[in-house]
């Protein structure tokens, strides 16, 4: 059987894109160049999730879609139609810290707070990927280096997520 | 009885919000009505626009308008009402065709969505009548003029007499460092809204009264008819301490189109449009005796401006201030380029000027073949050497003596190249930091409220500098009331006024404004108790408020009978691959004389984060002008680079305790940008002592220093 393939969307035509954010489902009529980060801040007005270069160099967009920690200024919001994802709006439970958001303050790992919110989901994000615990501080610092802090705040943030993995 | 809470280590009091994303930061401001401001950049250089297209772009979807020369509001004074900095800065606004930098902004367009603004702006089409532009440094420097004044006041100086003795040595040397770019994460940004005659501006900025100000004067309106507003600094690094072109074109779009308009500066912008550090060269000479006494000082610095403003990277300034030689000599010139504005960056002329004079310094020490700290010690100066006036409060021997100790410096070995482990070529360098303290009015509010907490508001801002929670400390101290009865406000120009949040003057500045509230509060509260001090913080049926501001002793500060400045002394390792020419940074010791310490927790954090962007200038930073077309080619965060968490390992701070009661009433000093002082000329020497090769152009790239095998 022979295949149409798909028309892309003309020029200015929107999409509808579904997906939920941090347990809430929502439904968006979008052009398809907008990003998941642009979808978030600007449609969704969840402006937790930082637009810091706008081109994956920073990491202050950085988002937990599918369980991974993605750069949301590199993702098209239809690429990600029915997925869930957590942004650092989703982390709190019960009006309660999580472990790693308490232990930023504890351990004073930023200053601006601008960059936070996407070395907060890159770091919730490392907890799950493997036993931090077992690390070097080298390899955890290796593995944060997708998020850049201008402030330069990267001991509090070794040491914060330190602590958290020798907390399990 | 709990310790006093000025000097404690506490959590910030706004970090729930940052870490929960709830802090709001200017472009989100949330309107229903907001639309989107996208600025066209010129791609020449030099030469004026013959004909501008804005058909096409104005035909696409969701466009609401695109503004050009050709029909951008006329402004008074061609849009130059106020060009005085640090706040005011000559900008571009749409008021003629002339194109003075690559980049510049041609038009702004206008837009229903992100999306569609931005593509309509790559369908505007300019053609231009293009000049010769003047880009090579090293050519234009021919052409090097003295500026008028400079920040740090006369240009040049000269201070003691001839020699009294002959020098035994002399060194003569040229330290050069690149353009740099501020580059906080958050991208400079104004929501601008106008109801009637009256327009709010949500500005990324340092200085919430210069937005108000420069807002004011370029429309031609009165001061209370602007309100800016900016509770979070996304970090500012100097570059959000001027009004530049973006904030002034939001209002005047918004203006237009009678909606909010918002304009977020991209990242490739903010390497063109909101300043950057301009480049050096800098000649060294030092003159001593043979056992280190230095007999002269000169110290010559060109750097690069703009066709349309100056503004001098004052690097001569530490070398005015540093040592105690007989005879000292200083100058500054200027070089212009057809380039955009250069501004204040961290540690502005300091951060260079130490990377010169710190460089010189220990080339001397192995010239005479003295240890570099021990050369230093010898040439401590008790006074400040230009002007022969004592110091407020120094405690910079300590500050060498707390910092050798901590890094271990008495096990050197004085020979280069003589310590390798494997691959890795180790060596040890040393600097000395430093950074003028500084302060100016400011005013500030106090309130008991109903609920029987306090309110403090000052229109200051809080960078990541921890203004929030230094300010509510020093309410706290002096109401003798815990910290969490108490609020600090700030980040909007309707709250009493305070100075820009640079030349690390808040704490110094808003600091005494907010105690001297707090204690003519204390004093009404007492007084309306009857004298009861046991009933004065009882909850009032009407808040009670005072106002109260403090001002410096002299206007100018060289006009004080002491001089005031911070000290710290820099020891870093340095491992450099002995194949690959990779350098890295293992570890950091370093002490610093900054006055009372608010916050030991803050405070540490921000000195930290001083030395890594000092990291950042010594071995990566660099912004490559195309010498052909203007254009920065790494005007990025993947090619311009900043550490990364990987760069960065041990840093170990440490404060030598000092009450500077002579310079304020809260005896401290300010430390945002001593930290960043010191650090590249402290690398630049480990590297010469681990390799044996002394690279004076920063940054230290390995291209610069293979081969390193010796065969």
């Amino acid at each position: 059987m022979e295949k149409t393939p798909q028309r892309p969307p003309a020029h200015g035509a929107e999409v509808s894109v579904h997906f939920v954010v941090n347990g809430r489902e929502h439904t968006l009529e979008l052009e398809p160049r907008v990003t998941l980060l642009d979808a978030l801040r600007e449609r969704l007005g969840l402006m937790g999730t930082k637009k810091g270069c706008d081109r994956g160099q920073c990491g202050a967009c950085t988002v937990i879609a599918g369980g991974r920690r993605i750069k949301s200024c590199l993702a098209l919001a239809v690429s990600h139609d029915g997925d869930a994802i957590t942004t650092i709006e989703g982390l709190e439970q019960d009006g309660r810290l999580h472990r790693v958001q308490q232990a930023f303050i504890e351990h004073d790992g930023f200053q601006c707070g601008y960059c936070t919110p996407g070395q907060v989901m890159s770091a919730v994000a490392l907890l799950e990927e493997t036993d931090v615990a077992a690390l070097s501080d080298d390899e955890i610092r290796e593995r944060m280096s997708g998020n850049i802090c201008r402030c330069g705040a990267y001991a509090g943030i070794v040491a914060a997520i330190r602590a958290c993995a020798e907390q399990r | 009885m709990n310790a006093r809470p000025i000097g404690q280590p506490i959590d910030r009091v706004d970090g729930q919000r940052k870490v929960t994303g709830h802090a709001t930061y200017c472009a989100e401001f949330l309107f229903d009505d907001v639309c989107h401001g996208v600025m066209v950049p010129s791609n020449i250089a030099r030469g004026s626009i013959v004909r501008i297209d804005a058909a096409d772009a104005r035909a696409m979807p969701g466009v609401i308008e695109v503004l050009t020369f050709e029909n951008a509001p006329r402004l008074p004074d061609k849009g130059r009402g106020a060009t005085e900095p640090p706040a005011g800065r000559e900008k571009s606004l749409l008021q003629d065709n002339l194109v003075r930098y690559h980049g510049e902004p041609i038009a702004l367009v206008v837009a229903e969505t992100l999306e569609q603004a931005m593509d309509a702006a790559a369908h505007v089409r300019a053609t231009y009548a293009e000049e010769n532009a003047v880009l090579a440094f090293d050519e234009a420097k021919e052409q090097r003029y003295k500026p008028g004044k400079t920040g740090s006041g006369k240009p040049d100086r000269e201070w003691g007499g001839a020699a009294q003795s002959q020098a035994e040595a002399r060194i003569e040397r040229t330290y050069t460092t690149p353009m740099e770019h501020h580059n906080p994460i958050e991208m400079h940004a104004t929501i601008a809204q106008w109801e009637g005659d009256r327009v709010t501006v949500y500005d990324a900025t340092q200085y919430i009264s210069g937005v108000r100000e420069v807002v004011a004067k370029t429309f031609g309106i009165p001061e209370e008819s602007v309100r800016a507003v900016c509770p979070f600094v996304g970090g500012g690094f100097g570059s959000k301490g001027s009004v530049w072109s973006h904030t002034v074109l939001a209002a005047m779009a918004a203006r237009v189109v009678r909606r909010p308009v918002k304009v977020v500066v991209t990242r490739a912008q903010m390497f063109v449009n909101v300043g950057g550090r301009p480049c050096t060269e800098q000649r060294l000479v030092l003159e001593a005796q043979r056992d280190g006494a230095l007999l002269a000082v000169e110290h010559h610095a060109l750097s690069h401006t703009c066709r349309f403003e100056d503004y001098t990277e004052a690097c001569t300034q530490p070398t005015r201030s540093l040592y105690a030689a007989a005879r000292g000599h200083t100058t500054q010139r200027l070089v212009r380029l057809d380039v955009s504005l250069p501004t204040f960056q961290r540690a502005p002329g300091e951060s260079t000027g130490t990377f010169a004079i710190e460089c010189a310094m220990d080339e001397l020490a192995y010239e005479l073949g003295i240890d570099p700290l021990e050369l230093r010690l010898r040439n401590h100066a008790d006074r400040e050497p230009y002007s022969g006036r004592p110091w407020s409060s120094k405690k910079l021997r300590e500050c060498y003596e707390m910092a050798a100790g901590r890094f271990g410096w008495e096990l050197r070995r004085a020979q280069p190249r003589s310590h390798r482990e494997g691959h890795w070529l180790v060596g040890w360098g040393m600097a000395t930091a430093t950074y003028p303290a500084h302060l100016e009015e400011a005013h500030a509010s106090a309130a008991l409220m109903p609920d029987g907490t306090v309110v403090v508001r000052s229109g200051t801002h809080d960078l990541g500098t921890g203004t929030y929670t230094v300010m509510t400390q020093v309410a706290a101290d002096t109401l003798d009331l815990p910290i969490e009865r108490v609020r600090f406000e700030l980040g909007d120009s309707d709250l009493p006024q305070a100075p820009v949040s640079g030349g690390s003057m808040t704490v110094a500045s808003v600091g005494p404004a907010v105690r001297a509230a707090c204690e003519a509060l204390r004093a009404k509260l007492l007084e309306l108790a009857g004298g009861d001090a046991s009933r004065m913080y009882a909850p009032p049926a009407a808040r009670v408020e005072v106002h109260a501001r403090a001002s410096p002793a002299a206007e100018d500060e060289t006009k004080q009978p002491v001089a005031t400045r911070s000290f710290g002394a820099i020891f870093v390792e340095v491992r450099v691959d002995a194949d690959l020419g990779i350098v890295r940074v293992p570890r950091v010791a370093a002490a610093y004389s900054v006055g009372r310490v608010m916050n030991l927790k803050t405070a540490t954090s921000q000195l930290k984060g001083g030395i890594v962007m000092g990291i950042g200038m010594a071995l990566l930073e660099e912004s490559l002008l195309d010498t052909r077309s203007g254009r920065i080619v790494n005007a990025n965060l993947a090619d311009y680079h900043v550490p990364v968490n990987a760069d960065i390992n041990d840093i170990d701070v440490a404060f030598v305790e000092e009450n500077d009661t002579r310079f304020n009433s809260l005896g401290a000093r300010g430390i945002g940008e001593i930290g960043i002082t010191g650090v590249a000329a402290a690398i630049a020497n480990a590297v010469y002592h681990a390799t044996g090769k002394r690279i004076r152009e920063l940054p230290i790239t390995l291209d610069k220093l293979l081969p390193l095998n010796e065969n």
